[in-house]
């Protein structure tokens, strides 16, 4: 599938902005599911500082704000071909060990929730099954909403809150199948929507390691396994590492942030 | 018949005659009065003063401010067992950048089931963010003080290997200093090594380790947390010394894609930074997000090549007290060679087998914290009473991974000056070595610390400490 992207985010500042870094994680990479065809990043408000792989082997730009501004517009659009691998990403490559990947973050630690969702799964049940059963049991107990939470919500609050977006049930299933003793990473990227081209927000969904299939992705959101309509742009631990925009700000006022996405089959 | 001495004296022999090191030394010391030295010291303590090396003591707030204790007597080793020293020395610190390497790389030690994954697994000194990242020459600690201490004629033991943020090295130079402004007719007698060119070194080293990014002559800098910091002294006098600036975090900011610091012509960019903040309060927007003594965005400049960090986050897995008691694997995997320099044997707690002798034998053993410094929550058997033996035992039981245990080593002494004379004391001893692009220069000499309470084995300026001047002997 052959899909056009344009996000764009901009942020209104109340009052000038002295000094701000932003880290970007907005450009996605070719690999066996999807071929990047084109893609650009632009910056009005800010330049790019420094550009480099992190060690998810995520493209990464640092931009600075232009001294004074008060907004700031990040421009992130291109084209995209996507082939439908069932959800499987294939084996692990990088210098990352696996066993990073069962390690919990803040956002990811288990609690009451996350354990009594596991406790309650079918146990007869190994590898791929159990791990689409999580994530129907996670639809089920956290129902989608687009009810805004939170954001940076933990697994936990989510469970708790008893509705969620997608980087909720991300955050969930993570949890959960680390607890499992699964590999489990966080993903950040597209997905086109059948009904629609304008979007609100990104989209987010999970990743778990399986034996002799190696990276399997799984959105509890939709239900499925990702297919041709998803296109991967950021992995991490979790949301905050792989955000598509994360910053920090000196000087006072309020931010305001604004996402405009637009998502088309070509 | 006399006992044999328990401990060794690194000064003289059992009938009180003075080894060959020290034979110009002690016969310049019989033409003293005792209580002119003891003027003299008094004279170096104001001059300490009046420099200002002073050294703040964490847990003692009521002398925000003390003075480490300055004993006059050199500690004096020969040509020959600085040359065994300094090549073990040379041989670990490569095997430590090495190690670092593989590390944050394909982990080829864990591969080879030579080290377990645990140990990286759950080292809290793993820094993750440094996976991929190959720093100019693959030199990740550019500054090491390997700690050693002494139990005879030809036995030394390295105790820890300081990769990531060793201090002290201004207490060599101003040791020196004041020996040399006090005693200059000794230095004419006894030909011993210089050691003023550290950081002349220490420059060079860093200028040699710039990144890819640099054009033109390197721009080096030391990032200090600022003055509430127990060792601003030795930053700023570091700095000082080699001629660079002396910045803070707030001074630095990206600019056209380097880390720079605002000087009065404006932003300049900086090559090297030789940094003295702890890794988790380096870059807030990649550590901790509260620290108020980093710099934004410096791992990102980092990563993208555009500047060098001294010493390389995340070289604290190499100076683990756990990882210690693989050193001489370590040493072996990346060098092809047996460690010239000993570890001192060492039980990991965290393994039953060990915990079950360890608590057997508490009463005889040394426990140290795993990631502790300075002397802090340690047992020392011997010296610890019933009811400490008891507490400390059950600290062990709650959380055996958090400790490791060693033999309570027959530290040697060297006498120090008091009223009565000369008394022996335990030391340790602590060189320097620079790690560049261009290999490992070790400065011969280092800072002696020496335990100032008769009988006491805990040399910690922190826990009552001294220091020396130490002097390495001309071939």
């Amino acid at each position: 599938m052959h899909l056009k992207i344009s996000h764009t985010t901009v942020y209104d500042y109340s009052e000038p902005v002295p000094y701000a870094l932003q880290q970007l994680r907005l450009r996605p990479k070719s690999r066996a599911q999807q071929n990047v065809l084109s893609w650009k990043v632009e910056i009005e408000g800010g330049k790019l500082q420094a550009s480099f792989e992190d060690e998810h082997a995520n493209s990464v730009d640092l931009i600075s704000f232009d001294p004074g501004v008060r907004q700031i517009r990040v421009v992130s659009v291109g084209e995209v071909e996507v082939r439908d691998t069932g959800g499987v990403v294939g084996r692990h490559t990088g210098f990352v060990p696996l066993w990073l990947f069962q390690r919990h973050t803040p956002l990811t630690r288990p609690g009451k929730g996350v354990r009594d969702l596991v406790a309650a799964l079918d146990h007869t049940l190994a590898g791929l099954d159990a791990l689409h059963a999580l994530s129907r049991s996670i639809a089920e107990a956290v129902p989608y909403s687009t009810e805004q939470t939170s954001a940076e919500l933990s697994a936990e609050d989510a469970i708790a809150a008893g509705h969620g977006v997608c980087q909720d049930h991300a955050h969930i299933f993570i949890s959960a199948a680390r607890l499992m003793g699964t590999p489990a990473r966080y993903v950040s990227g597209y997905l086109m929507m059948n009904d629609r081209i304008a979007q609100t927000a990104s989209h987010a969904w999970a990743e778990a390691h399986v034996e002799g299939l190696g990276w399997v992705g799984f959105d509890v959101s939709n239900g499925i396994s990702p297919d041709a309509r998803y296109v991967r742009v950021a992995t991490g631990l979790d949301y905050l590492g792989a955000a598509p925009i994360s910053g920090m700000r000196f000087g006072k006022g309020a931010e305001n942030m604004l996402v405009k996405l637009h998502v088309e089959q070509q | 018949m006399t006992e044999a001495p328990k401990y060794f004296d690194e000064m003289f022999w059992p009938d009180g005659t003075a080894r060959v090191p020290y034979a110009e030394y002690s016969d310049w010391f019989g033409t003293e009065d005792v209580r002119r030295l003891k003027r003299k010291s008094a004279q170096a303590e104001a001059l300490f003063r009046l420099t200002g090396i002073t050294f703040n003591v964490y847990g003692a707030e009521e002398a925000g401010e003390r003075l480490i204790p300055f004993d006059l007597v050199p500690r004096i080793i020969t040509a020959q067992e600085w040359t065994i020293l300094s090549r073990g020395i040379d041989q670990r610190v490569r095997a430590i950048n090495s190690f670092l390497h593989d590390i944050y790389h394909r982990q080829e030690i864990v591969r080879a089931g030579r080290l377990p994954a645990e140990m990286i697994a759950q080292n809290a000194a793993f820094l993750p963010q440094m996976i991929g990242v190959a720093p100019p020459g693959n030199i990740y600690t550019h500054i090491v003080g390997t700690d050693l201490v002494r139990t005879g004629e030809n036995e030394f033991f390295v105790l820890e290997d300081n990769a990531r943020t060793p201090s002290g090295v201004s207490y060599m130079l101003e040791n020196r200093e004041t020996m040399l402004h006090m005693f200059p007719e000794l230095f004419s007698k006894v030909k011993v090594r210089g050691v003023s060119q550290y950081p002349r070194s220490l420059r060079r080293a860093l200028s040699a380790s710039v990144p890819p990014k640099c054009e033109g002559p390197p721009t080096v800098a030391v990032l200090t947390p600022g003055i509430y910091n127990s060792a601003y002294y030795e930053h700023a006098f570091l700095a000082d010394q080699m001629g660079v600036e002396l910045v803070e975090g707030h001074d630095l900011r990206v600019v056209d894609g380097r880390v720079a610091m605002r000087t009065t012509q404006g932003y300049k960019a900086i090559d090297v930074l030789y940094r003295r903040v702890d890794d988790e309060f380096l870059d807030p927007m990649t550590f901790s997000p509260d620290s108020m003594l980093g710099v934004p965005g410096i791992m990102d400049v980092y990563r993208a090549g555009a500047i060098t960090i001294a010493n390389a986050p995340g070289t604290g897995i190499a100076d683990d007290k756990a990882i210690y008691s693989y050193m001489p694997d370590i040493v072996e995997f990346y060098t092809g060679e047996q460690a010239i320099l000993k570890n001192v044997p060492t039980h990991r707690c965290s393994e039953p087998d060990a915990l079950a002798y360890v608590l057997d034998n508490l009463a005889d053993l040394v426990v140290k914290e795993v990631h502790g410094s300075g002397g802090y929550g340690m047992l020392v058997g011997p010296a610890a009473s019933k009811k400490e033996l008891a507490a400390f035992r059950a600290k062990l039981m709650a959380a055996p991974e958090n400790y490791i245990a060693q033999p309570t080593l027959a530290l040697s002494t060297v006498p120090i000056l008091t009223n009565a004379g000369l008394a022996p004391r335990h030391v340790d001893l602590r060189p320097f070595a620079l790690a560049s692009p261009g290999g490992v220069e070790i400065i011969p000499g280092g800072l002696t610390r020496v335990a100032l309470k008769k009988g006491s084995l805990v040399v910690n300026s922190s826990q009552g400490g001294g220091t020396k001047d130490t002097w390495v002997l001309e071939d």
